[in-house]
């Protein structure tokens, strides 16, 4: 009696399961956007990291539109990526996330195709930045912000060493040793050593990605940690002498010290970019499309660079606060050209397993 | 005699309010079913399924996911794991019962304010508290720059980084854990007992080891399943002081759910979590048991 009374609870859990995970799948239609929709009447919810863009938003955008705007924030991909993939309505409108997660959206269904008529300033984008592998012709999401990962490292430490390929970060020189830190996010801790061995950062060969796996366990015992917040930090205080970074993050490193430089290894390196995604499951759909619109204005844009000390994708933002900036930060002044020669992040699909799997046997070695 | 008429008293007064207890029931009972015991259904048939691309499931029956949790790897982590929280439970119990022990000495005024010191910490957020650390600890940080500065040390020492890290960032954040439940057994214990033991002849340190320690041993238990059991799930220490370079369970189920997008993986790293808890609050209870003749449940 006690076994079959079991079984019947574990096959009615099992239905249950089965009938919310197949609800998930069901999503709204996407219906025609009107483009004379009175916005004063639609709501928006914004998912961002913190600091990412102006605070004055929300008040200036109900000024212009009449239209409510509540922010909410994220710190990391996963972390909106769990809330907007969960099933049923996230309650979201437009979400803030990097490329090859708005791809990963994309192949679920997630996310709306974007009506490039509701949005006009996408004339101010550059034209490479429609030329992004994770969604050529930004089909479904608009580019925010890009840039690249290199090492940014102390000029005045490392004087007459200064790195130029991956493999001074992964075996530096031994008075080096233990003042490197590389970043903890998978795909970047994986970078440096598929670039130094000459794979795609994309490669989801086993064969490729065991000896990558090789080359970061022997990288890790001259490694500080893993970090991918206070990396900058380090080099100020000299606890570290080069680290993997962020372009834009380097520059904060450079604002505290002007030692500090940045550069993109020999090897080459990734293109990454932040974008903006509009949910299937918004019913705010045409303010959705005037707050990515609002986002993509030249003053908005150009505060992202002064302030979060970023590379964006527009033309008339990047003319207005680049010559101010690119003699402090020489990596500002990296061009649309050069960028596109870095790799597009895509998104791994099945082998993002092979990938954690590797970056577990990494930090158990 | 005193004691068993209020008891008798008690058993009438809690057979009056039987009903209305059941009613008192209602909110946490519901709480754990909706709230624990469905979604730990669901994570056990999910632990039976496979992995969706995108995250989530499909639904096709495999046992794939129990045998890979078998697979070396993964079994040193947990071994790692328990290593590390064992380390911290048992630190936390040598530094933690003294202390406690301490605090019952204390007049009643002053036993409160000790208590409220040693919560103090909890009213800052874990993460600024674990960063502290950092700031501390570092090669540029306030002890090692200190330290050279007395000249006592010429060149910094690495202290964070390393497992000793790890185990003194969880010592820190669960301490408090420890050492309240044994204050509490041993606040409990009359006086009268540890006094007959004496009168009956015991000298005080046969008075402590046959008396006190015996009857505060349910609050080292518990103290020590409050530690051990945060410990082993905790992925953020690892992740700071332990700057990333070694993994524990908490960070492995937390990797599986958000970068590898393998939910019934997670779900059996989660399940087995789950499952030793339980094993650990049996042998809790068996322990308890022994010691009091009762079931404290």
């Amino acid at each position: 009696m006690k076994v079959s009374r079991a079984a019947i609870a574990t096959a009615a859990l099992a239905a249950a399961v089965l009938v919310l995970t197949s609800c998930s799948s069901s999503n709204s239609t996407s219906g025609k956007l009107d483009p004379k929709a009175d916005l004063s009447k639609q709501v928006l919810t914004i998912s961002n990291w913190a600091a990412y863009m102006p605070d004055d938003i929300p008040a200036k955008f109900k000024a212009k539109f009449g239209t409510k705007v509540t922010v909410t924030t994220h710190a990391t991909n996963e972390e909106i990526m769990a809330k907007l993939t969960a099933g049923g309505d996230s309650g979201i409108d437009v979400a803030f996330v990097s490329g090859q997660f708005a791809q990963a959206l994309a192949a679920q269904g997630l996310i709306e195709t974007l009506d490039k008529s509701l949005i006009p300033n996408v004339a101010n984008l550059y034209p490479e930045a429609a030329n992004l592998a994770y969604d050529k012709g930004n089909v479904y999401s608009m580019p925010y912000s890009w840039g690249t990962t290199g090492i940014c490292y102390r000029s005045d430490l490392m004087k007459g060493s200064e790195p130029t390929s991956w493999m001074d970060l992964l075996a530096p020189k031994p008075q080096f040793k233990g003042k490197v830190t590389m970043l903890a996010t998978e795909r970047w801790l994986m970078l440096p050593a598929q670039k130094a061995l000459g794979y795609s950062i994309n490669t989801q060969s086993a064969t490729e990605m065991a000896k990558v796996k090789d080359l970061l366990i022997k990288a890790k015992s001259n490694l500080l940690a893993y970090d991918d917040t206070t990396f900058y930090d380090r080099l100020v205080s000299g606890e570290a002498v080069m680290v993997e970074a962020w372009d834009g993050w380097c520059n904060y490193g450079i604002a505290k010290n002007k030692n500090i430089k940045f550069v993109i290894p020999k090897e080459g390196s990734d293109l990454w970019a932040d974008t903006m995604v509009v949910l299937k499951t918004s019913k705010n759909k045409e303010a959705a499309h005037a707050f990515i619109n609002y986002i993509l204005d030249k003053d908005v844009q150009s505060w992202v660079i002064d302030n979060i000390l970023y590379k964006v994708p527009n033309k008339p933002a990047m003319e207005k606060s680049l010559p101010a900036l690119v003699a402090q930060y020489p990596n500002m002044g990296i061009t649309p050209a050069e960028l596109l020669k870095g790799e597009s992040i895509v998104d791994l699909g099945k082998a993002s397993a092979l990938y954690t799997q590797i970056a577990t046997e990494v930090s158990t070695k | 005699m005193k004691d068993l008429e209020s008891n008798k008293e008690r058993d009438a007064i809690q057979r009056r309010a039987l009903l209305s207890r059941l009613i008192f029931l209602v909110p946490g009972v519901t709480y754990i079913v909706v709230l624990m015991l469905i979604p730990l259904g669901f994570i056990f048939v999910y632990t039976f399924l496979s992995r969706g691309t995108y995250g989530g499931i499909e639904t096709v029956f495999t046992l794939s996911n129990y045998t890979r949790a078998l697979d070396p790897l993964y079994l040193k982590v947990l071994l790692d794991s328990i290593l590390i929280a064992t380390i911290t439970t048992l630190l936390a119990f040598a530094i933690g019962f003294p202390v406690a022990y301490a605090i019952t000495k204390l007049p009643a005024h002053r036993q409160n304010l000790m208590l409220v010191l040693i919560v103090l910490p909890f009213w800052t957020n874990f993460l600024i508290r674990t960063y502290a650390w950092i700031v501390l600890l570092n090669t540029q940080g306030f002890l090692n720059q200190g330290l050279m500065k007395l000249g006592v040390l010429s060149q910094p020492i690495s202290l964070l980084y390393k497992p000793s890290a790890v185990v003194l960032g969880l010592l820190y954040a669960y301490l408090p854990l420890m050492i309240l439940p044994i204050y509490s057994a041993l606040v409990r214990i009359d006086p009268a007992m540890r006094e007959a033991a004496v009168d009956l002849g015991a000298s005080p340190s046969e008075a402590f080891r046959q008396v006190t320690l015996p009857l505060a041993i349910p609050g080292v238990l518990i103290g020590g399943i409050f530690v051990f059991v945060p410990s082993l799930g905790n992925f953020i220490v690892p992740e700071l002081l332990g700057g990333g370079k070694m993994i524990m369970v908490g960070n492995l189920i937390r990797d599986q759910f958000l970068k590898a997008r393998d939910w019934p993986f997670g779900s059996v790293l989660a399940l087995s979590m789950v499952l030793m808890l339980l094993l650990l609050f049996f042998i809790q209870a068996r322990i308890n048991k022994r010691i009091l003749g009762v079931n404290h449940a």
